[in-house]
């Protein structure tokens, strides 16, 4: 076979990516005159070293995981889902309603009402750009991005005319009642001679957004709608030689990726704002393709790009707060990150493979 | 001794650890023609593909007319005297034929010049070689074989003395290949040298002075035509001895079991694919459609199948009719009717080529209540269901968990052949069984084919090979442009027959040749598409 071992595949080819994205960033930091040997151990060490750096980088790689798990599930179906910005945006407008409008006796119950509400709204997100692929042919692509654009209008409307208490300058909705507030780690963890996770927002969210990894990984690999996505993915013109539905397929996944997108609004939302504001999603959206990118689609992978993000966000405003690098240059970082494993992924697999093949062939030859 | 117009020597090439081609040694002589067979994946391609510059061969020296040549790139194929005719032409669609011959080979900013030359030049080999193509015609206008003749025609263009022509046939009825056979051996009698690719072991017989013979990438033989067999030229193919004959019984059809009325179809462009097909299709029997590939089977095949847009007419299985309307119908309710489909396309309709060949097992048959757990899918049972049945149908590797495309053509269609011959159907649709398959496999897959009807059930045939409707048909219904030129017993008609009816040409002609008489239906065709188009 002409191939590396799955292995490989999996975990070097994206490993040696970061590798390179690494030194790059290095480069970067050099030319700004600062180190990058210091640097990264800032990064470490406010990210890892400390259980509230942990309860940042996990609050950030729950986003993360969503909206990763998001764009995983449009890619098997062969669809580039690019509005998770803005379906995780109406997302956290469901989870408002939900909150705000429904008195909640326990936070679990109200956690379960927001989840069922913020999926229902990112799906619905999705729904409209999917039938019009699915039916007229437009691009998803374009037609989610676009969708971008048109939630944040809708939210900045909404928030402004709607649900913003009267007398209030900002565009946000009232504080939620303290019923639907969400048990962070501090509160789980930290024990009196203990403070563990001490003002960070990480919170029970994290485990829904495990949950929603094994839900994903049994959906795709073990149900017949997953098997059916796949095929789709793999070959529109085998799905109709088989009866699956073109239509049907496109709409479904794209519902349950805007639902997977809407409910990182929880994260955000309910577990550490407790209110909505404008400018909640702060991105994520978009590093859920990075994120699904370098996970392969796969939720084992796609747990573990979200926690390398959540640790390079959250070491990045350690940065920016204790050094001259600008917190953009953790954006640099990023990017080229996504670079290297997104774009560029040919350019480490191709050499990789050559190597695995020549060492495979040489005991041949010898032998 | 004259040098031989090509030498290869030591010629190895691999992919990976794939060795495509190991140390290939072959002379051909100048004015013969040299035929090369041998199966899919034996190498035949890529040492072509040496030769024609798009490979760099790992080692060993070519020598053209008995001169070391190195040849990193088809400029310097083409300088060298070799000319390629590619199983898929490479011609502008909107352009004309002289504008297609002179693309690459300009001589000077300005075209009027070059194309007045490419006029002359034209002109001549056409007289010279039967290479009549009106210069003007705009290719999308031309039947496929006159496309063909334009490629052959460009490469004379160019010069080339050496013209290797890639499974030439496969598109072309038979008269128009018998007319590529005589441009052919004009090109020979000429001095030019031919190399013919090729997997048909009749063309082989018919026309090459020297044959070749490709196994897993090394050239196992180099035999003259004039002394070999067809049989012994498949076992040096295939390593063993091989049945070239189907074995069968006369049929005994029932009950009609598939009855076809009036069906016509237009697609999304607006042109019509089918054009009031009728037929019928009895219990025990094989219905071979022949055809030129693109004259409607495919859709015949995928409306049957369910998945073409709608349809009128009627078709009933069993007496019941099913639905053609394209919207209450799929791929799973034709299944449901007992009709099984194994398409013309394995690698983009039979098969998901990513999925495991378990999964593949089930690929249509996915939503069965016996593949269910619960929820969830019972893949424990799918895979063990799989390995019995690559078991029984001898796919090699007997792995289930290997992804379909690291199958062979052969034994991807077995797996296929599986799926649908196994759910025990009514009704049987194959497509194009043995295209792409290795000798050794067809043999397998037209016995499978036979038990099948022996067992009762109603099988239509579609495939472009005459030789397979002839062996494996009970019946034989030809097809051309959307309709049935007319239904033949194999016993009753011959290859000319059939080759006349796939080419519109429903009577036959007395006193002029048959090629002539052909050509001028064909032209007839293309100049009324052309007065549409314009």
């Amino acid at each position: 076979m002409d191939r590396m071992p799955a292995w490989a595949d999996a975990i070097l080819v994206p490993l040696f990516s970061i590798v390179l994205a690494a030194i790059l960033s290095a480069g970067v930091i050099l030319a700004i005159g600062e180190s990058p040997v210091e640097a990264f151990k800032l990064m470490v060490d406010g990210a890892l070293m400390r259980s509230s750096g942990w309860g940042y980088t996990l609050y950030y790689a729950t986003n993360f995981i969503f909206t990763g798990l998001a764009v995983s599930i449009a890619f098997h179906a062969r669809m580039f889902n690019i509005g998770g910005e803005g379906q995780a945006m109406i997302g956290g407008l469901g989870v408002a309603l939900v909150c705000l409008f429904i008195p909640w006796p326990h936070w679990s119950l109200a956690l379960l009402g927001a989840t069922v509400g913020a999926a229902l709204f990112g799906a619905a997100w999705a729904y409209i750009p999917a039938l019009l692929q699915a039916k007229r042919g437009s691009h998803i692509v374009i037609t989610t991005i676009m969708f971008n654009f048109i939630a944040a209008a809708v939210l900045n409307y909404v928030l402004v005319n709607m649900l913003r208490p009267t007398g209030a300058m900002e565009p946000a909705t009232a504080r939620f009642p303290e019923a639907t507030f969400l048990p962070t780690f501090q509160d789980m963890f930290a024990t009196a001679d203990n403070p563990l996770f001490r003002g960070a927002p990480a919170n029970v969210t994290f485990f829904i957004a495990l949950l929603a990894c094994v839900a994903v990984w049994i959906l795709i690999w073990r149900t017949r709608l997953g098997y059916e996505i796949r095929a789709f993915g793999h070959s529109e013109t085998a799905a109709r030689y088989a009866g699956i539905s073109p239509v049907k397929i496109t709409v479904v996944a794209m519902l349950i990726s805007g639902g997977l997108a809407g409910m990182m609004a929880l994260n955000t939302t309910m577990g550490e704002a407790e209110r909505l504001v404008l400018n909640a999603t702060e991105g994520a959206g978009f590093i859920g393709i990075a994120v699904a990118l370098m996970g392969r689609s796969h939720p084992v992978g796609v747990l573990l790009a979200a926690l390398l993000f959540g640790f390079l966000y959250q070491g990045g405003a350690e940065l920016a707060l204790w050094t001259n690098i600008p917190r953009e240059l953790i954006t640099v970082i990023q990017a080229l990150v996504i670079l290297f494993t997104g774009a560029l992924d040919n350019m480490v697999r191709v050499p990789l493979e050559k190597l695995f093949l020549a060492i495979r062939r040489s005991p041949k030859s010898a032998g | 001794m004259t040098a031989p117009a090509i030498e290869l020597k030591g010629i190895s090439k691999a992919f990976g650890p794939v060795q495509a081609n190991k140390d290939i040694a072959i002379r051909v002589m100048p004015g013969t023609i040299h035929g090369i067979i041998g199966e899919n994946g034996a190498g035949k391609s890529t040492l072509m593909s040496i030769l024609y510059g798009f490979y760099k061969a790992d080692a060993g020296e070519i020598f053209i007319n008995g001169k070391k040549t190195e040849i990193p790139d088809s400029q310097a194929a083409i300088k060298a005297g070799i000319g390629m005719v590619f199983q898929h032409f490479k011609l502008v669609q909107n352009f004309t034929v002289l504008e297609n011959v002179i693309l690459g080979a300009e001589d000077g900013r300005m075209l009027k010049p070059s194309l007045a030359k490419a006029r002359g030049v034209l002109k001549h080999l056409a007289k010279e070689y039967e290479l009549n193509v009106d210069p003007d015609a705009r290719i999308e206008d031309l039947s496929v074989g006159h496309q063909q003749r334009v490629e052959i025609l460009k490469a004379l263009y160019r010069e080339a003395d050496i013209l290797i022509l890639d499974e030439p046939t496969g598109v072309l009825t038979p008269a128009e290949a018998d007319h590529l056979f005589r441009i052919l051996e004009g090109l020979r009698a000429q001095g030019k040298t031919i190399i013919l690719i090729t997997h048909k072991l009749r063309e082989i017989m018919e026309i090459t002075d020297t044959v070749s013979v490709m196994r897993r990438g090394e050239m196992t033989a180099t035999v003259k035509t004039a002394e070999t067999t067809p049989e012994q030229l498949a076992e040096l193919m295939v390593g063993r001895k091989v049945l070239l004959r189907v074995d069968k019984t006369p049929a005994t059809p029932g009950r009609a079991v598939l009855e076809i009325d009036n069906l016509s179809l237009t697609d999304d462009a607006g042109v019509a694919r089918l054009k009031g097909i009728s037929l019928t299709v009895h219990a025990g029997e094989i219905l071979g459609i022949a055809g030129v590939s693109g004259n409607g089977q495919s859709e015949l095949l995928k409306v049957l199948g369910g998945y073409a847009p709608a349809a009128t007419g009627s078709i009933k299985v069993n007496g019941t009719p099913i639905d053609l309307t394209g919207k209450n119908s799929d791929g799973q309710s034709r299944r449901a009717r007992g009709i099984a489909h194994v398409p013309e396309d394995r690698q983009h309709e039979g098969l998901i080529l990513q999925y495991s060949a378990w999964e593949n097992t089930v690929f249509g048959y996915h939503r069965d209540p016996g593949w269910q757990n619960g929820i969830l899918m019972d893949n424990a049972a799918i895979r063990t269901e799989a390995a019995a049945k690559m078991e029984r149908y001898d796919v090699r590797p007997p792995n289930p968990n290997l992804a379909a495309r690291n199958f062979s053509g052969g034994n991807q269609q077995k797996i296929v052949l599986a799926r649908e011959i196994e759910r025990d159907p009514d009704v049987l649709l194959i497509g194009q069984p043995t295209r792409g398959v290795d000798i050794g496999a067809i043999e397998f897959i037209h016995q499978q084919i036979v038990a099948l009807r022996d067992s009762g059930k109603a099988i239509l045939l579609v495939s472009v090979e005459l030789d397979e409707i002839f062996s494996l048909s009970d019946r034989i219904a030809v097809m051309f442009d959307g309709q049935i030129m007319g239904e033949r017993m194999p016993d009753d008609t011959d290859q000319t027959e059939l080759g006349l009816l796939m080419a519109g040409v429903t009577e036959m002609p007395k006193d002029k040749p048959l090629i002539a008489a052909v050509d001028a239906q064909l032209e007839a065709k293309a100049e009324k598409a052309a007065q549409q188009n314009g």
